[in-house]
This record gives structure tokens, sequence and C-alpha cells, in this order.
């Protein structure tokens, strides 16, 4: 997979919160928080609905399909560790039909000069090591 | 209670303000860090014709500065007011405005804000890339926020905000030759001055030809990495007039922003309505109305500058022109000193003075309203000057001589 950084350097630490969402990227699903109450999404997820406050979630299933809201051609190495992985398309992918959850994530094997924005991408799953999976996405068609 | 008992408006001025020279990154070691810290506030003493027993205060922002250790190697007689603006360098400018705070209400009588920078062990350019290790100059720790950005790569405030400036162009069509603008115009300014760090006009070739760092940002949209320290004593509109100069009253500050700007470049679900944009439109309202003035009413605007498009969003947000119309405004000569209708970093800026995280800003307002400023705007009388773009909260200033 060309436009990811090194496996090495990522490291995830979840809390109670974030949990459900790492254990199902795991398992190559996205899910994503929904306030029980009023029915808002929440992300990241944390412990209180921004809109209602309240606290319960259910966990919804969402395909992955979004669009580029934004992004940046990363190219130059501010640590040395990355270099070789550069440059990478960092984007910023919201997810329709979710109230605008955007993920901060990569556009894999494409080339940087090709991504715009309000592109359609479809997700897929960059694995780093056991139960450490992250999400990224493919340009849509592409 | 009367609005105008409420108001923080005229109750206090700036009376000092004192600098170390600057330094490009790491230049200044083997001093330390809070060692510049003490020259600096020993020289806005000596401005503002004061010593450091007079001293009772400190208003304060970003991380780096350590009250206790610093009023211990001074002997301040006494302590009597000390706290900082949650963040980093979004509290520049309403360092000032919580100092007039802690003066208006007669927690402390003679408050220094101050900031030092020595960038030799710790580089802001990396502070959010993955994988923190003990004593590395960068990277933060994984936190459980983190994790929804830190395996992306953006590891630094640079790519954060070329994905605002990105969105920014696809909205209002704004231009790279728009963000050349920003830092031709400072740097014409800044080589005019003997403090500066760039000495050598900047073209529009020589920045078309600058490498690409995050897209669309190149070498010249980005601060320089300094060192050194400003410090910037404030004191009560009375006594401001007894002292060595011309008071700077502190009209209006504000800081903060709304709750879902949040933690703005490091979650990226801002509201679509104010993603593109510096987060400082709360913060412009209220201190307008504090000042009891508008954008039509400012002189000089001294625009926290750590990335060129954020001072092309601030003059929207700050509405010197309509959202979206930043990159027209600057094309149109607007901020050039001193043919502009509104000079803007007059000092060279963050972008080609010296980055002391938008302290010199305030010092270079204070110069331009006693008329002592380099690049003086003639007959200036009221000065505008803000802190960074950034997470929650930023922060403002409106001065007036």
């Amino acid at each position: 997979m060309q436009g990811v950084l090194p496996k090495d350097i990522i490291e995830l630490t979840p809390n109670v919160y974030t949990e459900p969402y790492w254990l199902a990227t795991a398992e190559h699903r996205l899910i994503l928080p929904r306030c029980t109450t009023c029915g808002t999404y929440r992300f990241p997820p944390g412990p209180f609905c921004w809109n209602c406050r309240a606290q319960e979630v259910e966990w919804i299933e969402h395909d992955g399909n979004g669009t580029i809201y934004s992004f940046t051609v990363v190219r130059h190495p501010v640590i040395p560790e990355v270099a070789e992985a550069l440059p990478v398309v960092a984007a910023v992918v919201e997810l329709p039909d979710t109230g605008g959850v955007r993920l901060i994530s990569n556009v894999v094997d494409c080339a940087p000069e090709d991504v715009k924005i309000g592109m359609a991408v479809t997700i897929d799953w960059y694995d780093v090591r056991e139960n450490t999976t992250i999400p990224v996405f493919r340009l849509a068609g592409g | 209670m009367s609005a105008d008992e409420l108001t923080l408006k005229d109750k206090a001025a700036i009376a000092g303000v004192g600098s170390t020279q600057y330094y490009k990154r790491g230049q200044s070691v083997p001093q330390l860090p809070m060692e510049l810290a003490g020259k600096a506030l020993m020289n806005a003493c000596a401005d503002a014709g004061l010593t450091i027993d007079d001293i009772d205060g400190f208003a304060l922002y970003s991380m780096g500065f350590d009250t206790s250790l610093f009023s211990q190697w001074l002997g301040i007689p006494e302590v009597r007011f000390s706290a900082l603006i949650s963040g980093g360098g979004n509290g520049s400018a309403g360092s000032v405005g919580l100092a007039a705070s802690a003066i208006a209400t007669g927690q402390a009588t003679c408050v220094a804000s101050i900031m030092t920078l020595q960038q030799a062990t710790v580089r802001f350019g990396a502070s959010f890339a993955p994988k923190g290790k003990p004593g590395q100059t960068y990277s933060a720790p994984p936190s459980p926020e983190g994790n929804f950005i830190q395996p992306s790569g953006l590891m630094g405030p640079g790519n954060m905000f070329a994905v605002l400036a990105q969105r920014h162009m696809h909205l209002y069509g704004t231009t790279r030759e728009n963000f050349a603008e920003v830092a031709i115009s400072q740097r014409a300014n800044a080589i005019r001055r003997p403090t500066s760090l760039q000495t050598q006009p900047l073209t529009l070739d020589d920045y078309f030809n600058a490498r690409m760092i995050s897209d669309p940002l190149c070498l010249f949209d980005y601060t320089m990495e300094c060192d050194g320290a400003v410090a910037v004593i404030t004191v009560s509109a009375e006594r401001a007039k007894d002292l060595a100069q011309p008071p700077v009253y502190v009209m209006a500050s504000a800081n903060g922003g709304a709750g879902r700007w949040g933690q703005a470049i490091t979650w990226m679900g801002m509201p679509d309505e104010y993603f593109a944009s510096s987060g400082h439109r709360p913060a412009a309202k209220r201190v307008y109305e504090m000042a009891g003035v508008g954008p039509s009413d400012i002189d000089v605007a001294l625009l926290y500058d750590h990335f060129t498009p954020m001072v092309i969003m601030q003059l929207e947000d700050y509405g010197f022109c309509p959202i979206g119309e930043g990159g027209r405004f600057v094309a149109d000569g607007n901020i050039r000193w001193p043919d502009g209708g509104l000079p803007v970093n007059t000092h060279g800026g963050n972008l080609s003075e010296a980055y002391i995280i938008g302290m010199t800003h305030v010092k270079e307002a204070v110069e331009q309203l006693r008329g002592t400023a380099v690049n003086q705007v003639k007959d200036a009388e009221i000065a505008l000057v803000t802190g960074g773009p950034a997470s929650l909260p930023v922060s403002n200033l409106i001065l007036h001589r």
C-alpha cells in the first residue's frame, strides 16, 4: 500500500469511549457512535452528546463511502522516520448520512496530483499489526 | 452594575515593551530560555521607567514560562497575580487583555506578559508527529484523540492549516499568488528593520520556485523557527500617564470562540459554515463591541501569521472584507505599507521579522501608536492585534494612543 506512514510509528491508545471503534476497524468494519436520545453522531467518540448532552450511544455501521472534504499532500518529513513514506495524501473525508462526521485519513495508491476536493472515495484497511487497523481511502473507481 | 463598570475599556495601558535580539533557531544558546525572558523584561522595565521591583503580576499564554523559577531568580518582591490563557500561540494578544483584567479588578498593579522561545530542543513543526519518544526534539505522545489524526501524516500545524487553506481555495477561488502577496508584503516591511532575521527581498519567482512543504503551502508560507523573548508591561491607565512613555491604552480584548471550533485543526470537525476560517469571528465581534469601534476604524493590523493563508482568513473574520474575499483583498494591495488601506504586519511578522509566538505583534502595535515604528503608519491611532488562529480560545487586542 502506497501513501501511508510506516507501521512502526503508528500506535493506538484507546480509552473506554474510543475502544469499540478500534475493535471494529481491526475487523475491517466502520462503526460510528450515535446518541440514543437525539440521534446525533459524535466523533471522535466521547462521553457526551454535543447536541443534547446525553451519554448513551448506539454504534451504527457505515459503508465507508465518503467524499474528500479537504486534503494536503505532505511532502516534507518533519521527522526522519517518515522520509521514505512521503509524499502522502492526508485527507479529511466526510461521511454522508452522519450529520457531517469526518475522518482524517490517507488517500492511498494514487497520484497526489489526481486528488481533488469533492471526489468520491471508498474505504480500505491498513493492517498495521495484529489488532491494529487504520481506515484509509481510495479514489472511487480508481 | 452599569455597562461602564463592566467594561475593560481604557482601564489599563501598556507602559513598556522590551525584547532580546532575535535569533535563528538554536542560536541563542548557551543563554537559557528563562534568561532571555529576564533580559526582555528588564528592557521593558527600562522602556517604561520602571524596575523589576515594580512587577507584581504575570499574565501569560502558551507553554514554557515558569513564574515560580522566574520570580525566584529575579527576586520579585511579591507576586500578586499569575495566570495563563490556555493553549499555545492563540493567547498572545489576549495575554495583555488578561493583564488589563488583573489591573482593572485590583488584583495587581504592574503586570508582565512575556514570551520566551528557544527552538534548539523543541520544534513546533513536528509537534503533532506520532510516536512520542522521551528526549526527542519532536512529536506528541499518542492519545485517544490523537489516534484519529496522527496516523494520517498531519504531523505539524503547517500540515493542518494547509487543509484549511485548500478548502478556502476550493470555496472562494483564493490562489497561491494571494498567499505570496502576504509573504512578499511582509518581507518588504521586514527588510527595512535592523531587528529582522530576513534581510533580502522576496520575489514572486522566489516564492514559486520554493519547495512545497505541504500542498498548497510552500516554504515561504511558513513562519521561521526562531529564538528570543519579548515582554510587555501593563499598568493602570492613571499610572501610565506618569511613566516614561506615552500610554498605549487597552481599548478591548477578547478570547474564546465557538465551542464547536474546539480543537480545530486537530479534529477537523468544525461546522462547514466556518471550517475555512481563522476561528476568530466570535472574538472579533466581541472585541469590536467592547472597543466601540469597527474595522474601518483600525489604522494598522498586526495579525498572527504562522501561515500566510491564515492572515487572509483573519482579514475576513475581522470584517476588513467579506467572507471569501480575502484573497482578492490582498491582491488589490490593501495590506501593503505605506500605501494600502490597511497596512498589515508592518514589522514583518512571524514570517519575516522573527517568530516569538506573536508577541512581536504587540510590541509593534505599541511602537505604531507611540509614533516610533520603523515603518510608521501615518497618524496611527488605533491598532488591532490578534493571537494565533488555533484551537480555542483564540484572542485579540485593540489598542489606542
